[in-house]
């Protein structure tokens, strides 16, 4: 009988290991795990340090190495998160400035997070329809940029009144950048890869032009003026942390994307459109429209990204390179598959990277980039997990999963 | 009787959007002529000349000099273009229509030129020099778009590329010389065009995410490289590869006019020449070439006639890699003599527009790499020329044109059919 009963449990743990090596879950946790591994054996080929172990002995030299990237990937964390003891020790003392000390880096990490959590649904809610929107960068440049001119072209108004006139500018500039390249897919099967991108390069120069041209502060050359108090997002603490509503607002983003995709029937739609334009079409759903509204939408929260960062966070517009938003949000959406609520959780994991990787760089020297060369290698197994199955022997999925996360349709609808 | 009717509407719609098109075109030549007429000629005094100096500066070929009434001039290129216009609108050029359309905007600049330099001077033969070198990378970035393209691999990672291509060269190139630094960067955009291809023919990634991926990356890990190694005091020669001179061709750099604008360069433009001619004939007059264009218009059609599809693919992707790479050593070594993260600036995307622009073939590459050059150098010389048009707007142009074009306004652009579609071989 015990045999027996030991079997069964043998059977039990074989499945349940079975499910696990076959859920898309492990996969990208995985991916996660591999790319922290192959980031860390990078941060510490690059560091002169251990060159030096290796050269006293093999042994010091792993050891060190191994030390190393704790340390590394320990101050990331510290930067991101902060301390957790000190965090603690602050709350029982009750003093609000070292609780204030204490928390900063967590909540700075939450401020950086807004913009990626916004583009990122902006470009999520592109990919179910189909359409891949490469255009964020330009889109959150132009929101920020037309918001930051309502901040501070009109003066003397309420903010219960300014506050939502400067996000719908910003929005509404977004929401053009969006609508030029759905229009043109739909109806002149221009591709929207390309489109975006040109556009892009169109919101730099614009905006480099509105910068050192008609919005161009008078005391100082290539920058604008600064935002009236009147149009500042509302702050939640005193001045050294600066959260601000717009996280608020980009979480609810997502809960309203999620909600309008797979709760109603504009959103079935466009899921539709995304899985298959022709069967849709038969289906009776206009697609063309579908994919115009999809991308105006995904531009228009692109832009509202940009207007909540100028508004809450920089107050001004500086002439300067770009900012990265664009490419980054593709691979939020990417790692999330695309659902709104899971790029709550992902665009976490690239906001605190980028918080944290400040705190990282003045411990260990190793430079900030690190972070995208840690994206690249969790996107790179994400999107052939057959190279993840194969590294730790999983198994197949039952069903044949699309072998690409999303289809590059580029054809005329 | 049914279908035949279909099918008659059919060729009776595409008519009647080709005539939208003629007319469409004729009206912007129209509208050319009206600018210059009456924007141009209206505020030039009939006294004014314009002189265009026609030698580069440090050239020593000396080239004489064009002096003509500006006034004159700009009549002359109105009555033009108004020509052109009439004759488009009623008639149409029909397959010269591309043609006319460059010969048109030559039209345009000169004018403006003329307008701009009236009662002075302005370098045209320099102009136009720095208008071949700006577009080198380009052009080049464009022929390795075309070459993964024709094959069906969208290729966006070109940027990514070039970037790597950059720095590699930068380094090999202070370390090794310039010409070890131009291979090694080569080779390097042909090691990432490999993950490239494996991503997007062995794993069928999708070829944007693949791209996007590949651009995250290189962008990720040349800034990497130097703000970790290259701003180090004590690695700093690593940066310092200084650049390829020019070197006239004998006999053809002596000719005036056309030798010290065309044939008194560094390398990376004699072998940009040398590249457009030879994918020319490789794309378009030989087995290979055809091979490669079945493969990127269909597939399965050519896997049915025994065409190694992923092989072909492969091959074509690598290519354009190395190619990319190569395009990627012309800022460190035939520009700026070191590397610098901000270098390439999008060059890549441009490459990519140059390729749509020019129809997807390399002669046409050539011609929307130099009109991009162009437009760069023009923005440049706006200061120059006191004209008032700010440099940032003038630079939107090859963006507004690429996306005109591709919305198939003017000029048609049409891709390979199989252009971003994974290849899956059927098993019986």
């Amino acid at each position: 009988m015990e045999e027996k009963k030991d079997s069964g449990k043998k059977n039990f743990l074989k499945i349940f290991y079975e499910e696990i090596s076959r859920s898309s879950v492990t996969i990208i946790i995985l991916a996660i795990v591999t790319g922290l591994i192959l980031g860390g054996i990078l941060a510490a080929a690059t560091t002169k340090e251990i060159y030096e172990a290796f050269d006293e002995s093999f042994k010091t030299g792993i050891t060190e190495s191994l030390k190393f990237i704790w340390k590394t990937y320990s101050s990331l964390f510290l930067g991101s998160f902060g301390n957790p003891k000190k965090m603690i020790a602050s709350l029982s003392s009750g003093e609000s400035a070292e609780m204030r000390k204490a928390f900063k880096p967590f909540l700075e990490s939450l401020v950086v997070t807004t913009p990626y959590l916004i583009t990122g649904v902006a470009i999520a809610l592109g990919f179910q329809a189909g359409v891949l929107n490469m255009g964020g960068e330009g889109q959150l440049y132009m929101g920020s940029i037309i918001a930051g001119w309502a901040g501070w072209t009109f003066k003397g108004l309420s903010p219960i009144i300014h506050v939502p006139l400067a996000l719908m500018v910003g929005v509404l500039a977004g929401a053009l950048w969006g609508l030029i390249p759905g229009w043109l897919k739909a109806k002149t099967g221009s591709h929207e890869v390309i489109t975006t991108i040109m556009m892009n390069y169109i919101a730099f120069s614009l905006s480099q032009y509105l910068i050192t041209g008609p919005f161009v502060d008078p005391n100082e050359a290539f920058k604008t003026p600064f935002i009236e108090e009147s149009a500042h997002l509302f702050r939640f603490f005193e001045d050294p942390l600066r959260l601000h509503i717009g996280f608020i607002i980009a979480i609810l983003v997502a809960v309203i994307a999620w909600y309008v995709l797979y709760k109603t029937t504009w959103g079935f739609e466009l899921r539709n459109v995304g899985l298959n334009p022709h069967a849709s079409k038969y289906a009776g759903i206009n697609s063309a429209l579908v994919t115009i509204l999809a991308m105006t939408v995904s531009g228009a929260l692109a832009g509202l990204a940009g207007a909540v960062e100028m508004l809450g966070v920089n107050f001004r517009a500086v002439q300067s390179l770009t900012t990265g938003y664009g490419w980054d949000a593709i691979a939020i959406a990417l790692l999330a598959k695309n659902h709104p609520l899971v790029v709550i959780i992902t665009s976490m994991l690239f906001g605190f990277m980028r918080q944290g990787s400040r705190v990282m760089q003045i411990n260990t020297g190793i430079p900030i980039d690190i972070i995208s060369i840690l994206q690249a290698f969790i996107l790179f197994f994400i999107a052939a997990p057959s190279i993840i199955r194969t590294i730790y022997r999983l198994k197949e999925p039952k069903q044949t999963e699309p072998s690409s996360l999303i289809s590059g349709s580029g054809e005329k609808i | 009787m049914e279908t035949a009717t279909k099918i008659n509407k059919k060729i009776f719609r595409r008519a009647e959007k080709e005539k939208t098109r003629q007319h469409i075109i004729g009206i912007i030549f129209l509208a050319i002529a009206a600018f210059i007429w009456f924007v141009l000629a209206r505020t030039t005094s009939p006294e004014a000349d314009t002189l265009f100096v026609m030698t580069p500066g440090g050239s020593t070929v000396v080239s004489p000099d064009l002096k003509f009434n500006s006034l004159l001039m700009i009549n002359i290129l109105a009555v033009l273009s108004l020509g052109c216009g009439i004759f488009q609108y009623f008639k149409g050029f029909g397959k010269y229509t591309n043609f006319v359309l460059v010969l048109v905007g030559i039209m345009l600049t000169t004018s403006f030129l003329a307008w701009g330099a009236r009662g002075g001077s302005i370098n045209v033969g320099g102009m136009l020099r720095i208008m071949l070198m700006r577009s080198i990378p380009i052009v080049l970035g464009a022929l390795s778009g075309i070459l993964s393209e024709r094959a069906g691999v969208i290729n966006i990672a070109i940027e990514g590329m070039m970037i790597t291509g950059a720095l590699v060269g930068a380094m090999v190139g202070s370390l090794y010389g310039l010409w070890a630094g131009a291979i090694a960067a080569t080779i390097a955009g042909g090691l990432i065009s490999i993950v490239h291809g494996i991503l997007s023919i062995k794993y069928k990634v999708d070829q944007i995410i693949s791209g996007t991926i590949i651009n995250i990356f290189t962008i990720g890990i040349t800034s990497y490289i130097v703000t970790k190694i290259l701003q180090e005091r004590e690695w700093q020669y690593l940066n310092e590869s200084g650049i390829f001179m020019p070197t006239g061709i004998p006999l053809l750099s002596k000719i005036p006019y056309i030798g010290p604008i065309l044939f008194n360069h560094n390398p990376y433009v004699y072998t940009m020449y040398i590249l457009v001619f030879v994918l020319t004939i490789a794309l378009f007059f030989t087995k290979w070439g055809l091979r490669l264009r079945a493969v990127g218009e269909h597939p399965k059609a050519a896997d049915t006639l025994g065409i190694n599809v992923f092989g072909i693919r492969y091959v074509a992707v690598v290519l354009g890699g190395l190619l990319a790479g190569f395009a990627g050593s012309y800022f460190s070594l035939g520009s700026a003599g070191y590397f610098n993260q901000s270098m390439t600036a999008g060059r890549g995307f441009i490459g990519l527009a140059a390729m749509i622009f020019g129809n997807w073939t390399p002669v046409g590459a050539l011609g929307a790499g130099l009109l991009f050059g162009f437009a760069e150098t023009l923005a440049t010389n706006l200061g120059l020329l006191g004209v008032p048009i700010p440099s940032d707007i003038l630079l939107m142009v090859p963006y507004i044109l690429t996306i005109i074009v591709l919305a198939g306004v003017v000029g048609r652009s049409r891709g390979p059919a199989a252009s971003g579609v994974p290849y899956e071989k059927e098993s019986l």
